[in-house]
């Protein structure tokens, strides 16, 4: 049962309550945090923080390129920013399709990585676009994981005791660049990836793939790279069969489970559906084509 | 360790001590007797227990009281008139939007948030607006037309100057 609740208003004083107090632990929008307790899957911590106040984890901006996001920034935010839609799309694919809207008003890019659900709709799309996050710690002690690294199991991370995540820093892409997220959904809404994937592919002139980076959702203890996929992408030609091919070998990086959403062998015969789309989508980008957001409710023709 | 919690319900300064693990929706209803907003799942799949916070849509349940601290309130109780009800509680009552009623605060604290947003919304819209509340009685299309027609009339309420912002958005 929680006995100690603090909500204070700057960073600082967030990190010291971290640090004073073991059991400690912070809730923004309490989205998985509370909703995990109601639902009897974990009690509420013994000790609470909660950072909602703290304004200087909710500011968003670019500088230099670079998409910096607080914390606090809600997927709201980042399903609508014309910024993130067109320059780190798969992101907005992600934020878009998270739960309804309270969730997504309510909801952080934080609480989502830091969750660590293997079926979490943000990480792989950050994983793709090589993206960064900084974990502070009382004292001023500071260090920066990447997205890949940040979740070793299900709702376990690199984190240690006193850290909190405080920001996300997501690089531009280069050039000739596309991204996309698509997860398989049995419905449209308060819905969690059956499986997903979340791709970054970068086009030469003449439709030659220079760069490709895949993540995959819900088919293993964590979000995945699928190194297989990325590797028969780099140098192919942008067109279907190239697709197909890459989504085939994605399966190499999937160790599905079966549960009560699905099981192992669905996952594996849909991811590779699921990876086709999301390269297609992700080129079509890349070309400049328009492929509206959330790219989960683009129907692609016959081609893929 | 039990907290003073003073918050801003329809309007109404209100406070209650309450323990840290509490939800917005237990305090709403046990503590503050504001029983309009509902319990359904308890866990946010189904928007019954949906408020808004400075204008933010939120299941109530799934909510810390004590994170609304000094914030303000919408209940489903705070949005009639003194004289009329508001524009969507009458449209959903003459268009069968209600049937049990059990969804209906909530499906007008999401209506409402979606109307702040986005006065004039398609069909697709609204049914994304509404994508957090579940209703097992309607079938959804006479609320879907409830809202819409809602939204016609707070539309031309609003261009005849009858009515000013804070009927469209009960947080300003």
């Amino acid at each position: 049962m929680t006995s100690r609740f603090a909500a204070p208003a700057t960073l600082e004083a967030a990190l010291a309550i971290l640090a004073a107090d073991g059991a400690a632990r912070p809730v923004a929008g309490g989205t998985d945090l509370v909703v995990a307790a109601r639902q009897g899957r974990k009690d509420l911590p013994e000790s609470i923080v909660a950072i909602d106040r703290i304004t200087e984890l909710a500011r968003h901006e670019v500088v230099d390129g670079v998409l910096v996001l607080g914390a606090l920034t809600s997927h709201d935010w980042l399903a609508g920013s014309p910024d993130v839609g067109s320059a780190w799309s798969a992101l907005a694919d992600a934020s878009a399709i998270v739960g309804s809207p309270a969730t997504r008003a309510t909801g952080t890019i934080g609480g989502n990585l830091m969750n660590a659900s293997p079926a979490a709709e943000t990480t792989a799309p950050l994983v793709v676009l090589d993206a960064a996050v900084t974990l502070q710690a009382a004292g001023g002690a500071s260090r920066a994981v990447a997205v890949e690294d940040l979740a070793t199991g299900p709702g376990r991370t690199v984190a240690g005791a006193g850290e909190l995540l405080t920001g996300v820093a997501v690089p531009p892409t280069a050039a000739g660049s596309g991204s996309a997220y698509i997860r398989l959904e049995y419905r449209r809404a308060m819905e969690i990836a059956v499986v997903g994937a979340a791709a970054l592919v970068t086009l030469t002139g003449d439709g030659r793939i220079a760069a490709a980076r895949v993540a995959l959702t819900a088919v293993a203890p964590t979000i995945v790279r699928a190194p297989e996929a990325e590797a028969a992408l780099i140098g192919a030609t942008a067109d279907p069969a190239t697709f197909r091919i890459a989504a085939a070998a994605a399966a190499a990086a999937a160790r599905p489970i079966d549960d009560v959403r699905a099981s192992a062998d669905y996952r594996r015969a849909m991811l590779v559906v699921v990876v086709a789309r999301t390269l297609a989508a992700a080129a079509a980008r890349a070309r400049g084509q328009s492929i509206p957001i959330p790219a989960s409710r683009w129907a692609p023709g016959q081609e893929v | 360790m039990p907290e003073l919690l003073q918050l801003t319900v329809d309007g109404l300064p209100l406070s209650a001590v309450v323990e840290p693990g509490r939800t917005l929706l237990r305090v709403l209803r046990d503590d503050l007797g504001r029983t309009g907003t509902k319990e359904g799942c308890d866990d946010s799949e189904c928007g019954a227990c949906m408020v808004l916070i400075d204008g933010r849509p939120v299941n109530s349940c799934s909510y810390l009281a004590l994170q609304a601290a000094g914030r303000e309130i919408t209940t489903v109780e705070g949005l009639a008139g003194v004289e009329a009800l508001h524009p969507l509680q009458q449209a959903f009552l003459e268009g069968g939007g209600i049937q049990c009623g059990f969804c209906t605060p909530g499906m007008l604290i999401s209506a409402v948030a979606l109307l702040a947003r986005d006065p004039d919304p398609s069909e697709e819209a609204i049914r994304d607006g509404l994508a957090g509340n579940l209703c097992r009685c309607t079938g959804y299309q006479p609320i879907i037309r409830a809202v819409q027609r809602a939204a016609a009339e707070m539309r031309a309420a609003v261009s005849a100057g009858a009515v000013t912002a804070s009927l469209v958005d009960p947080a300003l």
